[in-house]
C-alpha cells in the first residue's frame, strides 16, 4: 500500500500549474484535497511522474456569491460546504450532500473539484452537479472556458478536461424561493460510495423539473423533463428512466436505483 | 525514475520538523518510521478505516492520505500531543470506564474522532454519534462501549460549563 515513486510541486498560481501538467504530457496529476487520488495512489493504481499539488493556489480555495449565482472554486473542501462557511445556491441542497460524504476527516480534506475530475460515478457531486447542471470553470494554456455539467461529464472516471486543463470552479445557479428537491443514496455502510443515487429538482419559477440516477455505469443519467416523477412519482415512467440509465439488466441495480428515485421523490423538501 | 527528494518544514507536537523526504512518504509512516511517535496506527493506508486519524491544523484528518511533502507550514498533532489536552484527557477515562477499547488498535484515531464530535457536536444523539464514526472501523466493542463514552464527556462538559 505504498505509492509508487512520484514527484511532487505545490506551485502558488495557476500559469505554473497548468505549465507543469501540460509538460508532464498526461503523466503528471493535479491534486487538490488528495482524498481520491491519494487512495488511487497508495494503490498503485494511479502511478504518475508527478503530482502538482493545487492547494496553494488560492483562487481555487475562493467562494462567491451574485445575485445569479455562487461559484465555488475547485479547492473548497466538503467540509466548508456542509458548515455552510461558504454560500449556499440551493436551498440546503449542497450542505446536506456534503455532510453525508464519506467521513469528517476525508470532508476536511476532500474537496468539490477533486472529486468532480476524478468523476468517479458513485460520488455524491457528479450526480448533484448533474442534476443542477452547473457550469465547470475551466483553465489552461489557452485561457478559460466554459462548459456545463452534462458536456463535461463524459463518462465513468473521464471529463473533458484537457491533459494540459484544470478545473477552477464550478458555479450553481441559484434556486428560487419555491424551489424544492431531494436526494437519496444507498450505501452497504455509511460513508461509503453510493449503490445507486436518486436525485430530484423542481422549480418552477427557473421553469425546471428535472431528476438524476447517479452510480451508474457511466455517467449520470439526468432526466430533463422529470414531470411524473420528480412531482407525481410514476412508477412506470421512474422504471423507463432507470432502463433507460442503463440500470435495467441486473435485478438488484434496478430495483436499488428505482427505489433512490422514488425515495428522492418522496423526501422532496420546502426549504 | 530518480527519485526528487523534496525539502518540506512544519510542527508536529509544537516541536518543527525540516526534513528531506521522498514525496510519496505518506505522514503516518513518517511519524512513525522517522520520528517514533507509533501513536499514530496504520491498517488500511487508503482512508478508510480511520486508525491514522490526526489532526492537521486543528481538524481530523488520515495521515495515510496525506503526503508528508504537503505538510509544508502545516500544525500536525498526534495523539501523543493530545496527552495534556483537557478533552482527551476526560475521553481517555471515559474510555477505560466503559470499556470503550479492547485491542487498542483503533483507538488513537478513535479517541481524535471522539475529541472533535465532543467539541464540533456537542448535542450529538446516539444517532448521530454512531454516523460519525463510521469512518473509524472497531472490530472488537460493537461500538457500544464507544458511543457510551462520548455521551459520558458530552454530559461532563455540559455539567461543568
Amino acid at each position: 500500500m505504498k505509492p509508487a515513486a512520484f514527484d511532487y510541486d505545490r506551485p502558488n498560481d495557476l500559469a505554473a500549474a497548468t505549465s507543469q501538467i501540460a509538460q508532464g504530457d498526461g503523466m503528471v496529476k493535479a491534486m487538490a484535497g488528495g482524498q481520491s487520488l491519494g487512495a488511487m495512489l497508495n494503490l498503485r493504481l494511479a502511478q504518475p511522474q508527478g503530482v502538482v499539488d493545487l492547494r496553494s493556489i488560492q483562487e481555487l480555495s475562493s467562494a462567491t456569491e451574485t445575485a445569479e449565482a455562487v461559484t465555488l472554486g475547485a479547492c473548497v473542501t466538503h467540509a466548508r460546504i456542509e458548515d455552510r462557511r461558504v454560500p449556499d445556491a440551493t436551498r440546503g441542497l449542497m450542505p446536506k450532500v456534503a455532510a453525508d460524504i464519506a467521513y469528517r476527516a476525508i470532508r476536511n480534506r476532500g474537496t468539490i473539484g477533486g472529486s468532480l475530475v476524478h468523476a468517479d460515478p458513485a460520488a455524491d457531486w457528479v450526480s448533484t452537479l448533474s442534476l443542477l447542471n452547473a457550469t465547470a470553470i475551466i483553465g489552461g494554456p489557452n485561457g478559460r472556458r466554459e462548459m456545463r455539467m452534462e458536456e463535461f461529464l463524459l463518462g465513468a472516471f473521464e471529463t473533458a478536461l484537457g491533459m494540459d486543463e484544470i478545473l477552477i470552479a464550478v458555479r450553481i445557479e441559484k434556486f428560487s424561493a419555491n424551489a424544492r428537491w431531494g436526494y437519496w443514496k444507498f450505501c452497504r455502510k455509511t460513508g461509503e460510495f453510493a449503490e445507486a443515487i436518486g436525485g430530484v429538482l423542481i422549480d418552477p419559477a427557473r421553469k425546471i423539473c428535472r431528476a438524476v440516477i447517479g452510480a451508474t455505469n457511466g455517467k449520470p443519467y439526468v432526466i430533463h423533463d422529470a414531470r411524473g416523477i420528480a412531482d407525481q412519482f410514476d412508477a412506470h415512467r421512474a422504471m423507463q428512466a432507470v432502463e433507460a440509465a442503463g440500470m435495467g439488466e441486473d435485478a438488484y441495480e434496478r430495483q436499488m436505483h428505482f427505489v433512490a428515485l422514488q425515495r428522492a421523490a418522496a423526501a422532496i423538501h420546502t426549504t | 525514475m530518480a527519485v526528487n527528494k523534496k525539502p518540506v518544514s512544519f510542527q508536529v507536537n509544537g516541536r518543527t520538523i525540516q526534513a528531506t523526504l521522498e514525496p510519496r512518504l505518506h505522514l503516518a509512516d513518517f511519524l512513525r518510521d522517522h520520528e517514533h511517535l507509533t501513536g499514530t496506527h496504520i491498517g488500511c493506508e487508503h482512508g478508510v478505516c480511520g486508525a491514522c486519524t490526526l489532526e492537521i491544523d486543528g481538524v481530523p484528518a488520515r495521515a495515510c492520505l496525506t503526503y508528508t511533502v504537503s505538510c509544508e507550514g502545516a500544525e500536525v498533532r498526534t495523539i501523543e500531543g493530545l496527552e495534556h489536552d483537557p478533552v482527551m484527557v476526560q475521553l481517555r477515562a471515559a474510555f477505560t470506564s466503559e470499556h470503550a477499547l479492547q485491542c487498542g488498535y483503533c483507538t488513537p484515531g478513535m479517541l481524535v474522532t471522539a475529541r472533535d464530535i465532543v467539541l464540533r457536536l456537542p448535542d450529538a444523539d446516539e444517532a448521530r454519534i454512531r454516523k460519525e464514526l463510521s469512518g473509524n472501523l472497531c472490530r472488537c466493542t460493537g461500538y457500544v462501549g464507544i458511543v457510551h463514552a462520548i455521551q459520558k464527556v458530552q454530559q461532563q462538559r455540559k455539567v461543568t460549563t
